[in-house]
């Protein structure tokens, strides 16, 4: 049946619209129509009208890095448990990382996690290879098979090719094949038995601290080889002043690639880990207020296209523990959006920069259709309260895992109404 | 009403010893005062008093220790408490116990106090969230020994009479040492003047704001100190090389009577032990009971871990 949203701002940075209007969604779940002047008369007579008071509607969340449990960490997160939180997130697409047990490097793997996802979750999925067999640095996956069994991208996850000559192989076979290789920026030896950002917090915690060189040094190798071999590169996560200025400079000589933030590095600083937080212990780490504040600026200048949730979900036995022992990373997917948001209410971004780092700039580097409410695409859509207070208690967040890295944070804006192809998949 | 049950909340939890950055100068004076009154009884020939008696401490030691863990013990003993010491060493670690187990396990026993060394920074921290008594840490990786702090500042107090005014150096492997750290935080609020002295390569990043002025070199970093504490070279924390050699170190940072003399005349030595002798220190004297404060240290470290156990106990 067609639906027609009415009474709702949208927000939709691919079509470079911020107004309000309606919506239609057609039986088969595209757009149909959109914009300030389609009018609820537009749509058909039988239509369901879905009054959205004023709301804010924007294409469905692309998340760029979340870890869904399955197979073999059913414990920490499951398919169903992910997208439930997704969902409550209004995020619609997800590109899942293979960083599972047995790791996601052959197309037995494959057609295992695209089946067990299509029936147990009630999102886009989008399944990442490993870039290395074992995830161990070694030897290529099978780009070319993997690819056409339907992955999106390749990743280690948390782990960085070290081996440079493999490294720059990996950049020459994969640009052949088109296919995404994202790299997580940091060097071993510098980043050895290392759990926080390296400098004043750690001198008085004790602990083994890392500094930004790890990162800096890994981004300077891969853009030098990119610039050999030049493939479809992305940055997963970077947390330092000092990567942006690399970024910037690779980028006005001509240099092509992408880059992400995870949205702890925008919202929270290596203060917050206050005495022995383990959820906040990340990888990238959380890194000084300088670092903080430069990566909202290297949002500002394009320097970074995407944020992402970096959704790590980790069960407590593996974070109570101290400091240096206990897991790295934190769940994010549910907050991703209404910690953005924070970054509008405090007048650090944009509306519209936010909204295109979610949607429409990881769709452009995955290479899908989604990010956008464009005639005709799928009606995935977030429709979202702006100014809603609420106050984040572990214990409501859909996740199977509880780890969440701010925990009783006030934040304002929340997710009212999720879609996924014309369906209401999620309200509150 | 609310606020006054909050108070009552926080006077029934255990009060815990976990750094001296945790500590405001006030109790750390406390601590030193309680310390003093134990000195005597110390050195008479009836030790034993009856402060704790019927209280159970545990010593919970995950990493070697000969002073720290003995000091602890007879402390505990000479005040009267059931002092249980346990060498967790890699035995609990190897069967797959973490530590809140180990901890959930002692707490059911119902032990008064916890004295716990483990080689994690924030262990302790960690095992005070847990447990129902009291934790005193006994130094935790490379982030605090607040007994030892407390201990070298009774032996200078016992010395010079105060603190306020000193000029204290503190020189060697400040990187990996939790002493240093404890001092720094201790000796600057009992208002002393605190350099450190070490090769980059051991000196923590950003050391300088934690209030102390940083020196590569030892003749710039001993000008006029009243005390030169040594600390000892941690092999066994280091991975990877962070020196040429050890015949370097000491050529460069090893305390021989000639830099001494760079200090005041009436310099005193410390050091936290044990001693890698012709390595951060010359061995004679490291004896020379002129200077070496070194024994008093130790026999001092009884009686201020007394009047811990006795101040954190209640």
């Amino acid at each position: 049946m067609e639906k027609i949203l009415t009474n709702v701002r949208i927000i939709d940075p691919s079509q470079k619209i911020d107004e309000i209007g309606n919506i239609i969604i057609d039986e088969k779940g595209k757009i149909k129509s959109i914009g300030k002047k389609t009018k609820p008369s537009d749509a058909s007579k039988k239509a369901e009208k879905i009054d959205l008071k004023g709301n804010i509607a924007i294409p469905g969340i692309v998340d760029m890095k979340a870890f869904v449990g399955e197979p073999g960490f059913e414990y920490k997160e499951n398919f169903r448990t992910l997208s439930q939180a997704a969902l409550a997130g209004g995020v619609t697409s997800i590109v899942t990382m293979p960083n599972t047990k047995p790791v996601i490097d052959n197309v037995s793997m494959v057609d295992f996690i695209i089946r067990r996802g299509r029936d147990k979750a009630k999102v886009n999925l989008y399944p990442c290879a490993a870039i290395t067999r074992q995830l161990e640095g070694q030897q290529m996956s099978e780009f070319g098979l993997l690819k056409e069994r339907g992955i999106i991208g390749f990743s280690d996850v948390n782990k960085t090719i070290q081996n440079t000559e493999l490294m720059s192989r990996i950049m020459n076979y994969a640009s052949d094949l088109d296919t995404l290789i994202m790299q997580h920026a940091e060097d071993y030896e510098l980043a050895k038995n290392s759990c926080i950002n390296e400098g004043e917090v750690a001198t008085r915690l004790g602990l083994q601290g890392v500094s930004d060189i790890a990162e800096r040094i890994i981004i300077e190798r891969d853009l030098s080889l990119l610039s050999e071999f030049p493939c479809r590169y992305h940055i997963n996560q970077i947390s330092s002043k000092n990567s942006l200025k690399v970024i910037e400079k690779n980028k006005s000589n001509g240099i092509r690639f992408s880059t992400g933030v995870s949205i702890n590095n925008l919202s929270l600083n290596e203060n917050d880990i206050g005495e022995f937080r383990t959820f906040l212990k990340l990888s990238p780490p959380l890194r000084t207020e300088d670092d903080r504040l430069s990566l909202i600026d290297g949002i500002k200048k394009d320097l970074i296209d995407v944020i992402v949730s970096d959704h790590t979900p980790e069960d407590e036995e593996s974070k109570r523990l101290p400091f240096a022992q206990a897991a790295t990373g934190s769940i994010g997917i549910e907050t991703l959006l209404p910690l953005s948001l924070e970054l509008y209410h405090n007048k650090s971004l944009t509306l519209e920069k936010i909204i295109k780092c979610l949607t429409i700039n990881p769709a452009k580097i995955l290479k899908i259709n989604k990010g956008t409410l464009k005639k005709g695409s799928d009606a995935d859509i977030c429709v979202f309260d702006l100014e809603e207070p609420w106050m984040v208690k572990a214990e409501e967040l859909k996740s199977k895992s509880k780890n969440t890295a701010v925990e009783n944070r006030k934040l304002q804006g929340k997710v009212k109404m999720t879609f996924l192809n014309g369906e209401v998949v999620y309200s509150n | 009403m609310a606020t006054v049950k909050k108070v009552s909340a926080i006077k029934n939890n255990p009060k815990h010893l976990l750094g001296i950055q945790n500590l405001s100068i006030i109790e750390a004076k406390n601590i030193l005062n309680e310390a003093k009154t134990f000195i005597k009884l110390n050195r008479s020939s009836s030790k034993k008093l009856d402060i704790l008696r019927g209280k159970t401490q545990i010593n919970l030691f995950f990493e070697p220790s000969t002073r720290t863990q003995s000091s602890f013990d007879l402390a505990g003993k000479r005040l009267g408490a059931d002092v249980m010491s346990m060498n967790m060493g890699n035995s609990a670690l190897k069967k797959g116990e973490t530590l809140i187990d180990t901890a959930m396990t002692l707490n059911a026993m119902h032990p008064d106090i916890i004295v716990i060394r483990h080689q994690d920074s924030g262990a302790p921290n960690l095992l005070s969230q847990k447990v129902n008594c009291t934790v005193i840490n006994a130094g935790d990786g490379r982030r605090e020994h607040p007994t030892q702090a407390l201990l070298d500042a009774l032996t200078i107090i016992n010395r010079k009479g105060n603190i306020e005014g000193l000029k204290i150096a503190i020189c060697g492997d400040i990187l990996h040492s939790r002493v240093a750290r404890s001092n720094i935080y201790l000796m600057n609020m009992l208002g002393a003047e605190v350099n450190v002295i070490a090769p980059k390569t051991l000196m923590p990043v950003a050391v300088e704001k934690l209030g102390v002025k940083a020196f590569t070199d030892m003749k710039k970093g001993l000008d006029g100190c009243d005390i030169v504490m040594m600390l000892r070279l941690q092999n066994e924390r280091m991975q990877g090389s962070f020196l040429p050699s050890k015949r370097e170190y000491y050529e460069f940072f090893g305390l021989t009577p000639e830099k001494l003399k760079l200090a005041k005349k009436d310099a005193l030595l410390m050091h936290p032990g044990p001693m890698n002798r012709g390595v951060e220190i010359d061995t004679k004297l490291a004896d020379d009971i002129n200077v070496s404060l070194v024994k008093e240290q130790v026999e001092l470290g009884v009686a201020v871990r007394m009047a811990c156990l006795k101040l954190y106990c209640k």
